[in-house]
């Protein structure tokens, strides 16, 4: 198992990094964390021309507040995200999924873009996205651009990002009083690939479920958003009342296809049963799951 | 820590639970695995797989390979013929077995997914890989036969043409009436099915074949348990002097029976070596493991126990369908496992009548042989199944109604109506023992409180019997070359050392340990003074190795027997020297002491004066300072343990997952040598037993292609869904050695499943629910419980 | 032909300097141009964890990075924190608890559980068994069972978390 011939080219700007995919006559990565790329490239499903390594690119990194957004670099580590107190106090879904995401060692490497550039509808990241409401930072030849990640994902491993363009950051929105949220999933073991993940984010006024954000991982092609569920919450307070509601809309929201493993009607049960202990647990702990 | 309690028949050595000296170097980084071999000239070779299951062979196309840039040679099912001659894997005591013969790479056709094909000898295993790419084959796919039922049906494909259907292997035991039996009483049945799983030792399987023209010596570095054995089958099959094939075992990164057969790649790989005459090297990647490594398992047993009102078992009727993959392994077969099934189901209880019938089939799916704990979870599984059932229907406690059916302590020794004679068993003993240990009225009492808070906690226990120190009764009588017997050689150095050369092997599990343990304790001096040497044909004996639980109980008899010489040996020169009797003198601590102790000489003196003053040695009075001993058991064909196990799980009733609290074990291994490495045993056993019950088993697609052939899809248990495990002795040695030794390294897989499985049961009972599958997933908990 | 490229980086505390292809995994740079065996390959794509080494003082999968990759950074292995003597308190317990069979997934495991430790401080308090089962979560052990490898870091983390009084 080992990888197909392939050239290297370390970069150092952003400029540099799209001039170099530019100027490859054949196929081109980006090279980030590698936690995916390498995986693929050591099975021979993948096997590009070049590597640019845009590991080493300052201006990827960092984690900071601009305006009414937290900014995350593309190149912040799993093993940041998870304990980073700027997520923690603007978006700690985040840091709660960074604990699902595979072991220690992987997430030393991880990256941020990296896992949203490939876009596995099972990994967590995409699903916090799209219910935190973020903003995906792309730069390509033609400059910078924001999409929204509810336009961002487009099918299995597929998103809007364009050949040669690079995922720079993405950007968050800051929560306000009353936002509450929360990452869980269901697995088989600690760190394995969930058989089924939720993203809840909830904007509350007063006792009222303003508007309730819902994304799900591995219930299908891209993350999923739950609407008629979302719906279900919004305007009502949350409790067992509207929780039951959400619930029983989700059938209208999941399509979920089957595996080996996993019937969809188990798959279907399992987000049924998830969406209805991370509402619980957003009703019942404000205190720890509210966002500043 | 948890505590290791010494064994309570401990004497300096033998019963105390020491640390193994060998860890230290594999501590530091600095084992040497059969990959860490890099020899001058070694050339790396890489194999194109079948991507079908079923096919036959087209034309091969090579030449763009053979052109790519560091390729030595590209090899095809055609270069092996007249080099290798064909193995088939059968034993002449499975009456009516047959196997098709095999060949390094196939001529015609092939008969799994990832079977190998076509070979690349490269400077590099990535330029191999790159060659790999290049090779063009012409496949004609042909219907695979997958599952049980298709293979079985009268219209269905044959694998091997020149059988008259896919049976590979049948057989029914048959003793007193069981027709009788079932009637006019109670009877409950079950129909089981048991997951194929792998055994992903952490180290893939890896060889480096060396031929050298010059002396026509070959010397294969081999991760495996069993040197002595392919040492026979390379100068078998390729024509060469036994006496001028080594094969060498360094250290070997697991093996739990996987890397004791043979595999279409070793045989490439040592022909490859004779046709270039360089060394080659080969170590399969994990995809590579997963689709060429044996399988094991993959059984569906239908049975049914009949027994009276009060409880007691009266007989045991069972069917057992089982699908090994396209051949019968090398050189052990592929009928051994479903052959323990039906011998073992009922082992522990009286009963009369029983009646067993074996089907072995054959898939286009990986071949399939023994691994650890070979058909004993699964006639555990099916035996304590029933009794839980029968015990639910008379509404006995699960201690109760075992307690009423076990052999008892008189009537040893006993003979199971499937032929098994047990010499002596600890039956009730371990199962008191568990009932204190689990502390079980509490754990009942537990559960009743939970279970009003919607917790559903299940409690499960499960008794084996095993099957260790096997005699050529398990092998050697049905043809294969596979020796019963080991040979310990033991050599006081000039320097008063004792060096060991033993013909059992190490995989980690403490062989080296033991025997060194042993032989200390034999002859009478430091541990740390005993040198063992273990897993080179050239340099130890001709023997067994470590498989089937024979490592200890006849390994160490043979260790001990053999320090039982040399003392002997030593006393005869230290007797002359002090001109005493030798009756009159001992060892103890390294010197040669009178019988009350008071040391007279030491073992340097002996040594160094037996070495270079030879000549104050009376005449008659031999210098030999090397003895060697060989032992075979020739008592019992099998020394059987026993022993229980108790599980603690609590399921999640709405997702489907379960939490494996707690497991108890209480064993019986006869003589405990180091109670550390018994329990490390017992523990890795369990938990390789649990990841049947849970987590572990190979899936295949419709069209034969393995789909989760890979350490992110094949699941094995990892440290945060694994229970602590409680573990406590009862001691029965077998009277057939001294040691009285038996095994232990297959107890903790043997029946941890079926307590998983007993346990889950437990569980979901009051919902009204049953599995009846390993692994237990979610999807089949939730189906159990009618969710979806 | 791709052209072999240079890398420079600093294994166990002394600098190395050799050509490489590029598509040569740190793990396969480590044992062919280095002699590192004990870092193992287990499985290629970071599932298994025998192959991690620390990167730049934190653990990572040498599988999943290039050696061109690694230019610049400190790779330190088990043969190098043994050598330091920085791993000697792990590996006495592993040794004295027996928590290691085959040993072939021990190097990674060390690595991981030094790591670890670094939480771990006089007065601090010792983390429970089920931290310390989740930091080995993406370690696989198929001897062991798991549970000796607990004791063994339990042991450790609780000496060093002892109050210097108290040790």
């Amino acid at each position: 198992m080992k990888a197909r011939a392939f050239d290297y080219r370390r970069v150092t700007s952003v400029a540099e990094a799209l001039d170099a995919y530019a100027a490859c006559m054949g196929e081109a990565r980006y090279l980030a964390g590698g936690q995916s790329l390498l995986p693929a490239l050591n099975l021979r499903l993948d096997a590009p021309d070049l590597l640019i390594d845009i590991g080493r690119i300052d201006a990827l990194r960092g984690i900071s507040i601009e305006g009414d957004f937290l900014r995350i670099g593309a190149l912040t580590r799993h093993a940041e995200t998870l304990s980073s107190g700027l997520i923690a106090a603007h978006a700690p879904m985040l840091n709660e999924a960074a604990a699902f995401m595979a072991h220690p060692a992987i997430r030393n490497l991880g990256t941020m873009g990296g896992s949203l550039a490939l876009a596995d509808p099972a990994s967590e990241l995409p699903a916090c996205m799209r219910a935190l409401g973020a903003s995906i930072e792309i730069t390509g030849p033609a400059g910078t651009r924001n999409v929204a990640a509810d336009d961002y994902f487009r099918d299995l491993f597929e998103t809007v990002i364009a050949p040669g363009e690079l995922l720079s950051a993405v950007r968050v929105p800051l929560g306000r009083p009353g936002t509450r949220m929360r990452f869980d999933e269901i697995a088989r073991r600690r760190g394995d690939y969930a058989m089924v993940g939720l993203a809840a984010h909830l904007a509350l006024a007063g006792d009222l479920v303003e508007t309730a954000r819902l994304a799900f991982c591995a219930v299908g092609p891209t993350p999923t958003r739950a609407p008629a569920a979302e719906a279900a919450l919004a305007g009502r307070p949350l409790g067992l009342e509207s929780i039951a509601a959400a619930k029983a809309a989700l059938a209208a929201d999941l399509a979920p296809d089957a595996d080996d493993t996993l019937s969809a009607a188990a798959r279907m049960h399992l987000a049924r049963v998830l969406l209805g202990r991370v509402l619980s647990a957003l009703g019942d702990g404000p205190q720890q799951a509210e966002a500043a | 820590m948890s505590a290791v309690t010494d064994s309570p028949s401990r004497t300096r050595y033998i019963g105390q639970g020491l640390p193994r000296p060998g860890a230290k170097r594999l501590l530091a980084g600095r084992g040497r695995y059969t990959d860490d071999v890099v020899l001058p000239r070694m050339l790396h070779a890489a194999f194109l797989r079948s991507p079908y299951a079923h096919a036959r062979l087209g034309s091969i196309e090579t030449a763009d390979a053979a052109a790519m840039p560091g390729v030595h040679a590209v090899l095809t099912g055609a270069d092996f013929v007249g080099i290798c001659a064909p193995w088939t894997g059968t034993l002449t005591h499975f009456k009516g077995m047959r196997s098709a013969p095999q060949m390094p790479l196939p001529a015609d056709k092939v008969v799994w997914a990832g079977q190998p094909v076509v070979m690349v000898i490269a400077e590099s295993r990535a330029e191999a890989e790159d060659a790999l790419e290049l090779v063009g084959i012409d496949f004609e796919e042909l219907e695979p036969v997958v599952d049980l039922d298709a293979a079985s049906a009268p219209d269905a494909p044959r694998i091997d043409a020149d059988a008259a259907d896919n049976v590979l292997f049948r057989t029914r035991i048959e003793a007193g009436d069981t027709a009788r039996a079932f009637e006019g009483t109670w009877s409950v049945a079950v129909d089981l099915r048991f997951g194929r799983h792998t055994a992903v030792t952490m180290e893939p399987r890896s060889l480096v074949a060396d031929y050298d023209p010059a002396e026509e010596r070959l010397t294969v570095h081999q991760s495996t348990q069993t040197p002595y054995q392919f040492q026979d089958i390379y100068a078998r099959h390729f024509g060469l002097s036994e006496a001028r094939v080594r094969v060498i075992a360094p250290d070997v990164g697991g093996s739990f029976g996987m890397k004791l057969h043979l595999y279409h790649e070793d045989m490439a790989v040592v022909g490859a070596s004779l046709l270039l005459k360089r060394p080659v090297k080969f170590t399969a990647d994990r995809m590579e493991a997963f689709a060429s490594d044996i399988h094991a398992r993959d059984h569906r047993v239908r049975a049914r126990l009949a027994f009276e009102g009060d409880g007691r078992m009266r007989a045991i009727e069972v069917d057992d369908v089982t699908g090994v993959g396209p051949f019968s392994a090398y050189p052990r077969t592929s009928a051994v496992e479903g052959n323990q099934v039906v011998r073992l189901i009922g082992a522990p209880y009286r009963l009369d009548d029983y009646r067993a019938d074996l089907t072995v089939l054959v898939q286009n799916k990986v071949q399939m042989s023994q691994y650890r704990a070979v058909g004993h979870p699964i006639a555990c599984a099916v035996t304590e199944r029933l009794v839980d059932l029968a015990a639910r229907e008379l509404d006995l406690d699960p201690f109760e109604i075992r307690r009423r059916n076990y052999v008892t302590d008189d009537m040893y020794p006993h003979k199971t109506p499937s032929g098994y004679t047990f010499e002596k068993l600890s039956l009730a003993a371990c199962l008191d023992r568990l009932h204190d240990v689990m502390n079980y009225p509490a754990l009942r009492a537990e559960q009743a409180a939970l279970r009003e808070k919607g917790i559903h906690r299940g409690i499960g226990i499960a008794t084996y019997v095993e099957i260790t120190n096997p005699t050529p009764a398990f092998y050697g009588v049905g043809g294969a070359h596979i020796s019963a017997q080991d040979g310990c050689v033991l050599k006081l150095t000039p320097s008063g050392d004792v060096a060991c050369a033993i013909s059992i092997t190490e995989q980690g599990q403490g062989s080296e340990a033991i025997v060194g343990q042993i032989v200390a304790e034999g002859v009478g001096l430091d541990r740390d003074r005993v040198r063992v040497l273990t897993g080179d044909t050239e340099t130890t004996p001709s023997g067994g190795a470590t498989w089937a639980c024979r490592g200890a109980g006849i390994g160490g008899e043979t260790a001990l027997q053999a320090a039982r010489k040399l003392k002997e040996r030593i006393l005869e020169i230290a007797a002359a020297i002090l001109q005493a009797e030798t009756g009159s003198l001992d060892i103890r601590d390294g010197a040669v002491t009178d019988a009350d102790g008071s040391p007279r000489v030491t073992l340097t003196e002996v040594a160094n004066l037996a070495y270079y003053r030879s000549d104050l040695l009376p005449p008659g009075v031999s210098p030999a300072l090397t003895v060697a001993h060989h032992f075979a058991p020739r008592g019992y064909p099998f020394a059987f343990t026993n022993g229980i196990h108790g599980s603690l799980v609590e399921v999640d009733t709405e997702t489907g997952l379960v939490r494996i609290l707690k497991h108890w074990v209480v064993e019986d291994c006869g003589r405990v040598i180091n109670p550390l490495l018994v329990d490390e045993q017992i523990r890795g056993g369990v938990v390789q037993g649990l990841g049947a019950a849970f987590f572990e088993e190979c899936r295949y697609g419709e069209t034969g292609q393995l789909l989760n052939g890979s350490m992110t899809d094949y699941l094995v248990p990892m440290a945060c869904e694994m229970p602590d495990i409680v573990i406590r002795h009862v001691e029965t040695p077998t009277k057939d050695t001294e040691l009285g030794a038996k095994g232990c390294g297959e107890a903790g897989t043997a029946a941890s499943s079926g307590a998983a499985l007993n346990a889950v049961n437990d569980a979901l009972q009051p919902l009204g629910a049953t599995v009846s599958q390993l692994p237990m997933t979610p999807e089949r908990i939730l189906r159990a419980l009618g969710v979806v | 032909m791709i052209a072999p490229q240079p890398v420079s980086l600093t294994v166990n505390g002394s600098r190395v300097r050799r050509f490489v292809e590029p598509r040569l995994s740190l793990a396969d740079f480590l044992r062919q141009e280095l002699g590192l065996t004990a870092v193992h390959l287990g499985c290629e794509v970071g599932a298994c964890g025998a192959c991690i080494v620390n990167l730049n003082g934190q653990p990572v999968h040498a599988c999943l990075m290039l050696a061109v990759q690694a230019d610049g950074m400190r790779v330190d292995t088990l043969e190098g924190l043994s050598d330091s003597g920085s791993v000697a308190a792990l590996q006495e317990a592993f040794h004295t608890r027996n928590a290691l069979q085959c040993g072939f997934c021990t190097p990674g495991i060390l690595v991981v559980a030094l790591d670890f430790l670094k939480g771990c401080s006089p007065g601090g308090t010792a983390p429970s068994r089920e931290a310390i089962r989740d930091a080995l979560s993406g370690n696989y052990c198929r001897c062991t069972g798991y549970e000796a490898i607990v004791d063994a870091v339990e042991g450790v983390a609780k000496a060093a978390c002892a109050t210097q009084e108290a040790a």
